[in-house]
């Protein structure tokens, strides 16, 4: 009796340890085609472009890289169009996730209680953000053409001719392509606002109607706090992704004119892949990005975690 | 005594201090439910403002030519499939007298008659036919496989201990806030010098982990929420870990699995960056090559907007399939409904 009672725990610790075992074979097995391919094409060319980044390169010179130390760094940051970029890039970023932020929540407002066919509405106006910013932003182009365009002609249509070329003067052409973001991300920030709208528990209005509360403040003390860390993620991803801005340029205006649309992304490819496709500089300053997109969402993650822990 | 006493009534039992307003809300006031459909209706007019560009896209992909340029913007007119045709097909133009000679010509295909409308005739398929055709391979095996890793290491991440999950998991997540002109310049120059230049299988891999990181964080999500339970009594029942793994979990995270398929279809479907620096012509994809749809007489927006048209259609189509799973794709599975 008392062999069977010993024998059958270490039976099965002997067989849950068999299962462990297997079972950490079934993680590596899992785990590790990610992570190799990760570290493949990920760490390894990050790790590849920090080295470039202190050296003197080009991807069409026959020359092996020649360490220069911090020259790139010191070049980039003494070249006014680079500042010039990062500036546009910061006007950008801060226009367009502004103007999302507040046309967002003001939308999620609207959305927010359930209306007949509101479901169909809220899902159409998401149609924009799945759209390609490249083919969105070609495509625009035809769109604010001063002649045919409908932009132009919705804004004056008598004479579409009298209001302004959108693309062919700096200010406006920075407009527009806010214009564009707007168009296609404000849904991104709606949705997510609709989410922590409908999240918030109804007990709160109903007391707050009992206390006789006005709706102004309703909105400051419950709406706005309790949407908060939501519309706080909307604008990290948007600000991020802002700051990375390419494609949408690229279409509609690439860059210009001038140089008043160029982004720091656009910058970059231009030095790495045009002209003197200056590879060690353009390294540089991908890491200066890199670097700074870092930073912005450290703080943001600071101020959420801030926001959840009150 | 007590039984037959009658219980007190609401106005006896009440509130010691007299109740001068009372607050209902079982009741919408008239006012508020004004206010409900002008909600509504400003909702409704702000979402069809903001499909115009769309509704755009649609109108100019059927107009000639000339009815694209007309002043002031048509919005009736004949439709026509000229935009198709010249996105999908090398032409050369007619001078008059083949045209008329053509024009005569009994056993004119559908397509060649529309093509001889602008003038032209068609010698084969075009460019953009053979990127479309680029687009959906290389879309459709980096998903596959980003789908197929990330199950996996989804799986593994949620259900076992894992030394510095949180790092790794955070690792994972990193790669994909990356700018992708960062991340260009050693994969070209490593690409160039292993052979990968503007090859199916470099972009495919490249797009593949991009999207890993994306399936993984989504993927995890939709695991974490099946019960262990359901696995735990399979493995009582005698199931390995990996049938229970293809028969417990697997369908059970269906919708998880089709809704991120989906997101990672879009992203490698609609991705430009890469593309652009990273292939020139074998395997040069849709969305590059959409800008440079250059015809003849300058730019041919009809075409433009054909090819648009073809390239948005099936994320439009995705949009509604997903829209239960809308919020949590674009946001990594962050934050869910």
């Amino acid at each position: 009796m008392t062999a069977l009672t010993q024998a059958a725990p270490t039976q099965a610790k002997q067989r849950a340890q068999r299962r462990h075992m297997s079972d950490g074979a079934l993680v590596r097995l899992f785990i590790f085609p990610t992570l190799i391919i990760l570290i493949l094409w990920n760490v390894f060319p990050l790790f590849y472009s920090l080295y470039l980044s202190f050296t003197r390169y080009s991807v069409i010179a026959n020359r092996a890289p020649e360490w220069i130390g911090f020259s790139n760094y010191t070049a980039i940051l003494s070249r006014p169009t680079f500042w010039q970029s990062f500036a546009t890039t910061g006007v950008y970023a801060l226009l367009s996730v502004g103007l999302q932020t507040v046309l967002g929540f003001s939308l999620a407002m609207l959305l927010r209680q359930k209306f007949k066919g509101s479901g169909f509405i809220t899902t159409l106006t998401l149609i924009p953000m799945m759209l390609s910013p490249v083919v969105v932003g070609m495509f625009w182009k035809l769109i604010y053409n001063p002649s045919y365009g409908i932009f132009n002609f919705l804004l004056n249509p008598t004479n579409p001719r009298l209001a302004t070329d959108m693309l062919a003067n700096p200010v406006s052409a920075m407009l527009a392509v806010v214009i564009v973001d707007v168009w296609m991300w404000t849904p991104f920030v709606m949705l997510l606002c609709l989410s922590g709208l409908n999240a918030i528990p109804d007990y709160l209005y109903e007391a707050a109607a009992i206390d006789r509360a006005s709706a102004w403040f309703q909105f400051r003390r419950i709406t706005l706090p309790q949407v908060a860390p939501l519309l706080l993620i909307a604008v990290l991803f948007r600000t991020i992704e802002a700051i990375k801005a390419f494609d949408l340029m690229m279409g509609l205006t690439g860059g210009g004119p001038g140089k008043s649309t160029e982004t720091v992304s656009i910058a970059l490819y231009r030095l790495a892949f045009s002209g003197q496709f200056n590879t060690g500089q353009a390294s540089a300053l991908a890491y200066i990005v890199l670097i700074i997109i870092i930073c912005i969402s450290n703080v943001y993650i600071r101020y959420l975690n801030k926001l959840r822990g009150e | 005594m007590t039984a037959t006493t009658p219980r007190p009534t609401f106005e006896q039992s009440g509130p010691r201090l007299p109740v001068v307003e009372s607050i209902r809300v079982d009741r919408v006031h008239p006012r508020a439910r004004i206010a409900g459909s002008v909600r509504a209706t400003l909702a409704i007019i702000l979402s069809l403002i903001s499909l115009i560009p769309v509704f755009w896209i649609v109108l100019t992909a059927f107009k000639t030519p000339t009815d694209v340029t007309a002043i002031p913007p048509k919005l009736i007119f004949e439709p026509s499939l000229t935009g198709f045709v010249s996105l999908l097909s090398d032409m050369r133009l007619l001078s008059q007298a083949e045209q008329e000679e053509r024009s005569q010509q009994p056993d004119l295909s559908w397509v060649d008659q529309i093509a001889l409308q602008i003038g032209r005739a068609i010698n084969g398929p075009s460019q953009y036919a053979r990127q479309l055709g680029n687009s959906v391979i290389i879309a459709g095996t980096s998903t596959l496989l980003s789908v197929v890793l990330g199950l996996l290491s989804a799986y593994a991440f949620s259900r076992f201990n894992i030394p510095a999950k949180g790092d790794l998991l955070f690792f994972i997540l990193s790669t994909r806030m990356l700018p992708p002109v960062v991340v260009t310049i050693p994969i070209f120059l490593m690409y160039r010098s292993i052979g990968l230049h503007d090859t199916h299988f470099g972009l495919i891999m490249l797009y593949t982990v991009f999207n890993l990181s994306f399936s993984v964080w989504l993927l995890k999500g939709f695991i974490d929420e099946i019960p262990r339970e359901y696995e735990e009594a399979a493995l009582v029942d005698g199931y390995t870990r990996l049938q229970t793994f293809f028969r417990i979990v697997i369908p059970q995270a269906r919708t998880g699995i089709a809704a991120t398929t989906v997101f990672c279809l879009i992203f490698a479907w609609n991705e430009y960056a890469f593309a652009l620096m990273l292939t020139t012509q074998n395997a040069r994809t849709a969305p590059p090559s959409i800008p440079s749809i250059l015809g003849s007489g300058g730019i041919e927006w009809n075409t433009i907007a054909a090819g648009a048209l073809l390239f948005l259609i099936p994320v439009v189509i995705v949009t509604f399939a997903l829209r239960q799973h809308l919020l949590r794709g674009v946001t990594f599975g962050a934050v869910r409904k």
